[in-house]
């Protein structure tokens, strides 16, 4: 989904990187209030994760971006929306300036949205899902799963409202077009997206369950658990 | 785990572009690459100026041009996009060897080829030139959120842990008679996972502890000792480049 510079024009850019950086800074604020000695290297290992997994992309030959597995909501199930997000724009953020990967021009596009949209409308979700549905194991793999698959699908729908708005060719009535591939491949990579979430968060969830930042509120307040250094292997 | 501090795009080199400040990096190819884009798509004498000053750092770098140029295959799912926009455009349409194609199309397809390359390269050439660690450092002195770099640190520190974990991890696969072969290896790796993720979650948190009990408080010593931080003179050296950037796109767009 990295967008390459020239794609879009200027001045959208240009909104969408203050439009990206009012809502960083706010999750800046946000995100140094739930970093703790906890919190901390699961947001670094999270990146790691997402950074190592976005490595897989394949091109989408009509729609100027690439296809791959996003890692928003694994990040909003496992460090919360504000640090989930600035997770993401950290990976984003190498990958332009060192990797070439999505234009620097193009950063504000980007991080809103694979690190905004993405990892707000997975966090929306779990937060909804993990309301509704029974608090099982199966409840938590079903949240995961389709709070991982709509994200990626909604974060796809960014790029094309960017490029409606700024695109630099005129698509005419291709960009109905445009909207349906870009759904219809992120629909399937989100399913994949989505089994991988799901997998790792179940890992997660049951052996260190109080690594799992969505599940924090849900419980009564327990007494903070040690860190075990050198434990369970 | 024993690897450098480097990264796979790193070079070693004792350059002059090499020994510049971080900071004075990142923002001179940042700076570089907003000019590239805001130049109108019609202006190539502009975009070849452009080229001839990426070669130039290139050439000051003592970057090789096929290390550049096989590197900058990374924008391929662009410029495959690129081909296809003369064929999906809308507006006038102008005869090229018999394809009738669309103008702006056409337009488009050579502005995002060229902006794509130029940012790739520019990008490029910070990456061979700049570690991982100074990346860090440079994006601290320019006042990047300590949040930020915090993460960053983690994530470049723990993409080596989880890689030596997976290794591992396949070590025990086959040494227990899996016998993974190409596609096939993916089942085992998906259905290991969420282990990975947690072996290397421990392995990392055990690190920080250690990072944590050695005193560490979240920033790098090598900033707040603050050796090393970019003089007056190193602004203004590697100034030049984007400077002569910024005049290209300003007498591009007054040209228009």
């Amino acid at each position: 989904m990295h967008i390459s510079n020239g794609i879009i024009d200027g001045p959208v850019a240009a909104i969408f990187a203050a439009l990206a950086l009012a809502a960083l800074t706010a999750c800046v604020l946000r995100g140094r209030r739930d970093l703790d000695d906890r919190l901390a290297p699961m947001a670094g290992l999270v990146a790691a994760f997402i950074f190592a997994v976005q490595m897989l992309n394949f091109p989408i030959f009509t729609a100027g971006v690439s296809g791959h597995l996003l890692g928003g909501a694994l990040a909003a199930m496992l460090v919360g929306p504000w640090v989930g997000a600035l997770c993401v724009a950290v990976v984003l953020v190498v990958q332009a300036l060192i990797f070439g990967d999505g234009g620097v021009a193009m950063l504000g596009l980007n991080i809103t949205n694979m690190a905004l949209l993405g990892t707000a409308a997975a966090y929306a979700l779990i937060a909804l899902l993990l309301r509704v549905l029974p608090r099982t194991r199966a409840g938590l793999a079903v949240t995961a799963f389709v709070a991982a698959t709509l994200s990626v699908v909604v974060a796809s729908q960014g790029f094309v409202l960017e490029y409606w708005l700024g695109g630099t060719t005129d698509l005419g009535n291709n960009l109905g077009g445009l909207a349906g591939t870009m759904a219809g491949v992120h629909l399937l990579i989100g399913i994949g997206e989505g089994l991988i979430t799901a997998t790792t968060v179940l890992t997660v969830a049951k052996v260190r369950p109080d690594l799992v930042y969505a599940l924090r509120s849900l419980r009564a307040p327990a007494a903070p658990a040690v860190p075990v250094a050198g434990g369970v292997r | 785990m024993g690897a450098g501090h480097g990264h796979v795009l790193y070079r070693e080199s004792d350059s002059p572009v090499h020994r510049l400040p971080p900071e004075v990096k990142i923002v001179a190819m940042v700076v570089f690459t907003l000019a590239v884009v805001a130049t109108p798509r019609e202006a190539f004498w502009a975009f070849g100026a452009y080229a001839v000053l990426v070669a130039a750092v290139a050439a000051l770098a003592r970057v090789g041009p096929r290390w550049l140029l096989s590197r900058a295959l990374i924008e391929l799912p662009f410029v495959l996009f690129a081909v296809a926009l003369p064929f999906l455009g809308s507006g006038d349409r102008v005869e090229v060897l018999g394809l009738r194609l669309s103008e702006d199309g056409l337009h488009g397809a050579w502005n995002i080829l060229a902006k794509g390359t130029l940012g790739v390269l520019a990008s490029l050439l910070l990456a061979a030139t700049t570690t991982t660690r100074d990346l860090i450092v440079g994006l601290d002195r320019l006042h990047c959120p300590q949040v930020l770099t915090q993460i960053a640190t983690f994530m470049l520190r723990y993409l080596d842990v989880l890689v030596g974990e997976a290794r591992r991890m396949r070590v025990a696969r086959i040494s227990r008679g899996d016998d993974p072969r190409f596609l096939w290896q993916l089942r085992g790796f998906a259905a290991g996972v969420g282990a990975l993720f947690l072996r290397a979650f421990e392995r990392g948190e055990r690190v920080y502890l250690a990072m944590l009990s050695r005193g560490y408080t979240g920033r790098m010593p090598a900033v707040w000792q603050g050796e090393g931080a970019a003089s007056a003179g190193q602004w203004l050296v590697a100034a030049t480049v984007p400077v002569l950037a910024a005049s290209i796109a300003a007498t591009a767009v007054v040209l228009s």
